[in-house]
């Protein structure tokens, strides 16, 4: 490897690679650090677990989302497909079928897994068979999840109405393990299995292919269609995990459940460091902006600087505040 | 005073006449690359000059000099006598000269009047006509031979339509000087002929015409006078009546071989590794046969769009394509690319940035992504067996890098090409296919290439070549196929393999001169 390269500029892109890792991680440790001053209660152990269950939903289908973007992909649905899920799965349970107890609900549970597959591989097929832009289908899909919902409920809500069911599922959003709740292990498997299918794994260097170029991805024999539509999966069965430990935290769904879910999904994956354009993903960063979002949201309940009300407005700048961020850290690595 | 210029034994005879147009002394240079030297020639009022040459031989960027589009390295632009520095192609059109592009550049969205119209846009008051400039549209697309209704969304038109548009535009308003690139490249017998017919009509009415082309047969029939570059230099201005088809094909060409090819191992071709019949591929390719021995390089030689790399993407399925496939006498068909690469048919295209290599990941990624199967435990990627391949490939293939965290996208070329072929080289293929492999690649690095091509064929695997370069193919290749127009139109092997003999097929000179052969007997 004698030097003789052409060009001579200094690699800085290496440092500055490292540093779009670690970005959200450091935002995340400046968060927790104002929220202490804000309030003393924010470090206690109660509040933070409280602030990690809540995350949950989002961190989870975040995982899926990172699979889906760092392919060069974007999934809007995922938010009504939790609704969608989650109405299906009541219904069933309602519907006296099985043992009515531990039985009922581990088909229940079966079942969601088996509708989020379905409703992400209808995402994935559409659009690569059909070749239509991945925000046409998944905003058209989006539609009909919420609506199939709203016809569902009629109009209402979905409840659980065993109140024997109810207790026995309550555990998987309400209980702990060892002292952790349930949500957070749930996140930690997740996000685990994720790193490590795309980090470790051919399929996870294929994702990363097609996201950074499909030609050359083709042209190197990966069939780019499949490993797109598998990402799409991957994003129905992860909405399906969050169903599940979203259904015992109130036992109903509604026609508002899971709404703008996509948009905190897919800022989360933002804020973690994976690119919008596809070609990189980041696992623990998706856990880690998820986590942003939901602290933000804590710290303003906490403190009365702004009104909770405008926590949208906040997480809505901290996504445009993400992507500039990014831009000028890839400008630096360009320089 | 342009013969002043004029290189030794090529006078140019129109230098009495006052050129409206006139080159002095043109240079280019991009980088530290100089792509034309010292051009010197005049364009006369009421003439067709036609200017010809081979692929890279400096034609487009003459062309893009004299429309005001780039701005020479040296020397200057002469209208009238009148020495002058166009500030850009609206400068150059304001005095009368204009630019028609190779390359269509219609706004695709808009109908065909808005865009013959676009930027002088005819007015009522306040408000656009559409009503006239759909009229006078129609009629100018109508004068080149073509039934378009100008209402039709460009979007909708056939590449020659849109051609056909471009020129109607350039044409609407009258210039003193109109350039044609290579105007003809994608339109048919009828719509050249029309074409021919309006730049007939322009030179009756005074205007002076540049005209490209790689289509002799084509220039000999329009030209009056006809300059040939070769490798940037004007190499010759002559009376387009003095000179027949093979004449400019020999002056394109005329050039000693650099000695920079493997000496020639003519072992006996062994048996064949792959026949293609009537292949096609749509749009592009048609009815195309050829075989395949194991150890033979054979080259493909064409035009640029001569449907060569189409052709080559269908046989290894990376493209639509019917026809028979037949490797080492069994039939197969490869429906995907994956399916060829499998059977040990790999294709490196000549598109390294963007069909090649991942140019924002690294290295390793890049070189393991088509074999990745060989560099996995089970489900899982071994890094260690990752790292030893690339550690392997870089010494085999000699890629320079200054260390391996480094992106693709920051390798030179050269380095980018041996990485391609190492990436290629990881499926053990028996036959394997290069397109363009020394494109934009220095000369040291084009050596290492040849000599890396030879081997493999002394190997005993076969071996395709496609390339732009002639004499990399007569140097190299042990057979060359020449393509015009999605056929193949002529097979070269041993002596015959010269730069004449392929422009002559490549071109189509040979259909013009067997005619006059017909005729004069």
């Amino acid at each position: 490897m004698s030097g003789i390269s052409t060009k001579s500029a200094p690699t800085r892109s290496l440092p500055s690679v490292d540093l779009a890792a670690v970005a959200p991680f450091a935002a995340l440790a400046v968060l927790v650090a104002l929220g202490a001053l804000v309030n003393g209660n924010f470090l206690s152990v109660e509040n933070l677990t409280n602030v990690l269950t809540r995350s949950a939903f989002i961190a989870i289908i975040g995982v899926g989302a990172t699979f889906v973007i760092a392919a060069g992909g974007i999934d809007l649905s995922v938010g009504s497909m939790a609704a969608f899920v989650a109405s299906v799965m009541i219904l069933f349970m309602n519907g006296g079928f099985g043992d009515g107890g531990l039985g009922t609900v581990a088909t229940a549970m079966l079942l969601a897994l088996g509708v989020g597959a379905l409703c992400g591989l209808a995402n994935g097929l559409t659009t690569t068979l059909g070749r239509i832009e991945p925000f046409i289908v998944t905003l058209g899909t989006m539609g009909i999840f919420r609506a199939l919902t709203i016809y569902l409920a009629a109009g209402g809500s979905i409840a659980m109405k065993s109140q024997d069911l109810r207790a026995l599922y309550r555990p998987v959003y309400f209980g702990n393990v060892g002292g952790v709740p349930v949500p957070i292990l749930v996140i930690v498997a997740i996000a685990g299995l994720g790193a490590f299918i795309l980090y470790k794994t051919a399929f996870g260097r294929h994702v990363v292919a097609v996201g950074s170029n499909e030609d050359v991805a083709r042209y190197s024999g990966i069939r780019v269609n499949r490993v797109k539509t598998i990402t799409y999966l991957i994003q129905g069965l992860c909405v399906a995990v969050a169903v599940l430990v979203y259904v015992p935290r109130l036992g109903a769904a509604t026609a508002t459940t899971g709404l703008l879910w996509e948009l905190q999904a897919i800022t989360a994956v933002v804020i973690g460091g994976t690119a919008l354009r596809g070609g990189v993903g980041r696992v623990w960063g998706t856990i880690c902006g998820a986590m942003i979002l939901e602290i933000i949201g804590n710290i303003m309940v906490l403190s009365s600087f702004i009104s909770e009300y405008l926590i949208g407005a906040v997480q809505g700048a901290i996504i445009i505040i993400a992507m500039l961020v990014q831009r000028s850290l890839m400008n630096r690595a360009r320089g | 005073m342009i013969a002043a210029h004029a290189l030794p034994g090529a006078p140019d005879p129109g230098a009495a006449t006052p050129s409206v147009l006139e080159a002095r002394g043109l240079s280019k240079s991009f980088g530290p690359i100089e792509v034309l030297h010292d051009i010197s020639f005049g364009l006369k009022p009421g003439e067709v000059h036609a200017v010809i040459g081979e692929n890279g031989a400096g034609k487009s960027t003459l062309m893009r000099l004299l429309g005001g589009h780039l701005p020479p390295s040296a020397g200057t632009i002469a209208m009238d006598g009148e020495p002058l520095l166009f500030a850009g192609p609206v400068d150059a059109e304001r005095r009368g000269v204009v630019l028609v592009h190779q390359e269509i550049l219609l706004a695709p969205h808009l109908t065909v009047a808005q865009n013959v119209f676009m930027g002088r846009e005819i007015r009522r008051g306040p408000v656009v006509d559409d009503r006239a400039m759909n009229r006078l549209a129609a009629d100018a697309v109508r004068g080149l031979g073509a039934d378009i209704p100008a209402t039709t969304v460009v979007s909708r038109l056939s590449i020659a339509q849109r051609q056909l548009v471009q020129i109607a535009r350039a044409l609407q308003v009258e210039h003193r000087v109109v350039i044609f690139d290579e105007p003809t490249a994608s339109l048919t017998g009828t719509e050249t002929d029309a074409l021919l017919g309006v730049i007939g009509d322009l030179r009756a009415r005074g205007i002076a015409i540049l005209y490209i082309s790689h289509r002799l047969p084509e220039v000999g029939a329009i030209a009056d006078r006809v300059t040939v570059l070769r490798d940037g230099k004007r190499i010759a201005t002559r009376e387009a009546s003095t000179l027949d088809p093979m004449t400019m094909a020999h002056l394109m060409v005329g050039r000693d071989m650099a000695n920079l090819y493997p000496a020639r191992v003519s072992t006996p071709l062994g048996p064949p590794a792959l026949a293609v019949a009537g292949m096609s591929v749509p749009g592009f390719a048609t009815d195309v046969s050829f075989t395949l021995h194991r150890g033979e390089i054979l080259g493909f030689a064409g035009l640029i769009g001569a449907g060569r790399t189409e052709l080559l993407e269908g046989v290894v399925g990376l493209r639509p394509a019917r026809g028979e496939v037949t490797l080492h006498g069994k039939a197969v068909r490869f429906a995907t690319v994956g399916d060829s690469m499998r059977a040990g048919v790999v294709y490196l295209s000549e598109d390294r940035k963007g069909k090649g290599l991942l140019l924002g990941q690294n290295l390793r990624v890049n070189l393991t992504l088509a074999a990745l199967d060989q560099f996995c435990r089970g489900p899982l990627i071994s890094r260690a067996r990752e790292d030893s391949g690339l550690t392997k490939a870089v010494k085999d293939f000699d890629i320079r890098a200054r260390d391996r965290a480094m992106t693709a996208g920051q390798l030179s070329g050269g380095n980018q090409q041996k990485l391609l072929l190492g990436k290629m080289m990881l499926l053990d293929p028996g036959i394997v296919v290069v397109d363009e492999p020394t494109r934009g690649i220095d000369i040291g690095t084009k050596e290492q290439i040849y000599r890396f091509v030879a081997d493999l064929a002394a190997k005993g695997k076969a071996v395709i070549v496609i390339s732009s370069e002639m004499q990399e193919l007569i140097g190299l290749c042990h057979r060359i196929l020449v393509m015009r127009e999605g056929r193949l139109v002529g097979e070269l092997a041993g002596d015959a393999m010269t730069e004449e003999a392929i422009v002559v097929r490549a071109t189509g000179a040979e259909v013009q001169s067997s005619a006059q052969a017909a005729m004069d007997a």
